[in-house]
């Protein structure tokens, strides 16, 4: 085999730092899905609140990028 | 990962006055974004044309989001919002043609305008309200005891948030496009191995869906940056809790 130890971990790594996309899209899941209860009981006032939903995914949503950003990180730029 | 490098384009060597690649497609983002508006709105007439009429929806959209989010005294501001949206929007739209560059999936165009977005922020802030602006960190709705710590708190998420800002922008393109392209590695497969005839079809169905959420994220992520520079804008107007 071939290459050193540096690189292995600096792939190790990055396939770790990906479980975190995992937890982000739950995140997203939760605050679509609450959206849509909510909306669904009131869809008059749902409307109004389509500003708050994307807010609230794009907080969610911009951890799951930083650890994809770790992810590359490790795997280009070591 | 090479579709990201930013490649000098008449043979010199990079340096801060080389015309690259980056500087090619930002400059054809600016062009489109002129000829939209400019030849959009030149006519004039009241019952709008096709161009007019996107001009007008876009100039509609960006104003309702910063009237109704930084409320009516942030209109002022509007100008450099809807330059922020435009901008953002046409740069992505642009790197999803195949070959093109994505200007804006790299940290060095977001963090800037982010950057530009948080000073320009921070300075009206303490422009309009003095040290009041300060009121920003001090939750009165806390207990006394509990408020320097949620005040520590509250200041170091200030000044994360051109981070996160110019982050999600960078890494949401950056990811889409290094995602079709891993895709697109899958494709020639066919010519290669026996294999090839099963993943072929699936990665070009793959490839197209991508590309279908990426128009989708292209513009959502315009969008999610203009409203957080609209919120970012109250919280400077109004500060407090």
């Amino acid at each position: 085999m071939q290459g050193d130890i540096v690189q292995m971990g600096a792939y190790i790594g990055a396939g770790l730092a990906c479980m975190g996309m995992g937890g982000s899209a739950i995140g997203v899941g939760n605050v679509a899905g609450n959206f849509l209860a909510g909306a669904l009981r009131n869809p008059s006032a749902a409307a109004g609140q389509t500003a708050t939903l994307f807010i609230g995914i794009a907080f969610a949503e911009a951890l799951g990028i930083f650890s994809f950003l770790v992810a590359l990180l490790l795997m280009f730029a070591v | 990962m090479d579709q990201f490098l930013v490649k000098p384009l008449f043979g010199e060597g990079l340096s801060a006055f080389a015309v690259s690649n980056a500087t090619l497609w930002m400059a054809i983002t600016v062009l489109c974004v002129i000829v939209l508006f400019v030849l959009g709105t030149g006519k004039r007439s009241v019952i709008p044309g096709r161009l007019q009429s996107v001009a007008e929806l876009a100039y509609g959209f960006v104003y309702k989001m910063v009237e109704d989010v930084a409320g009516h005294d942030g209109v002022k501001y509007f100008p450099y919002i809807f330059t922020l949206f435009i901008f953002i929007v046409f740069s992505n739209f642009l790197g999803l043609i195949p070959g093109s560059f994505t200007t804006t999936s790299h940290i060095a165009v977001t963090a800037v305008m982010a950057v530009m977005v948080f000073l320009f922020v921070t300075i009206l802030g303490f422009v309009k309200n003095g040290a009041h602006f300060l009121g920003l960190f001090w939750v009165s709705s806390a207990p006394l005891a509990l408020r320097p710590i949620l005040a520590l708190i509250e200041l170091i998420s200030y000044f994360v948030r051109p981070v996160s800002h110019s982050i999600r922008l960078a890494g949401n393109m950056m990811a889409g496009h290094a995602v079709i392209k891993v895709f697109a590695a899958f494709a020639p497969l066919i010519l290669m191995s026996g294999i090839g005839v099963v993943v072929t079809p699936l990665s070009i169905v793959a490839i197209t869906a991508m590309y279908g959420l990426e128009i989708l994220v292209c513009f959502i992520q315009a969008y999610v940056f203009t409203i957080l520079t609209c919120v970012y804008l109250k919280d400077a107007l109004h500060p407090g809790h």
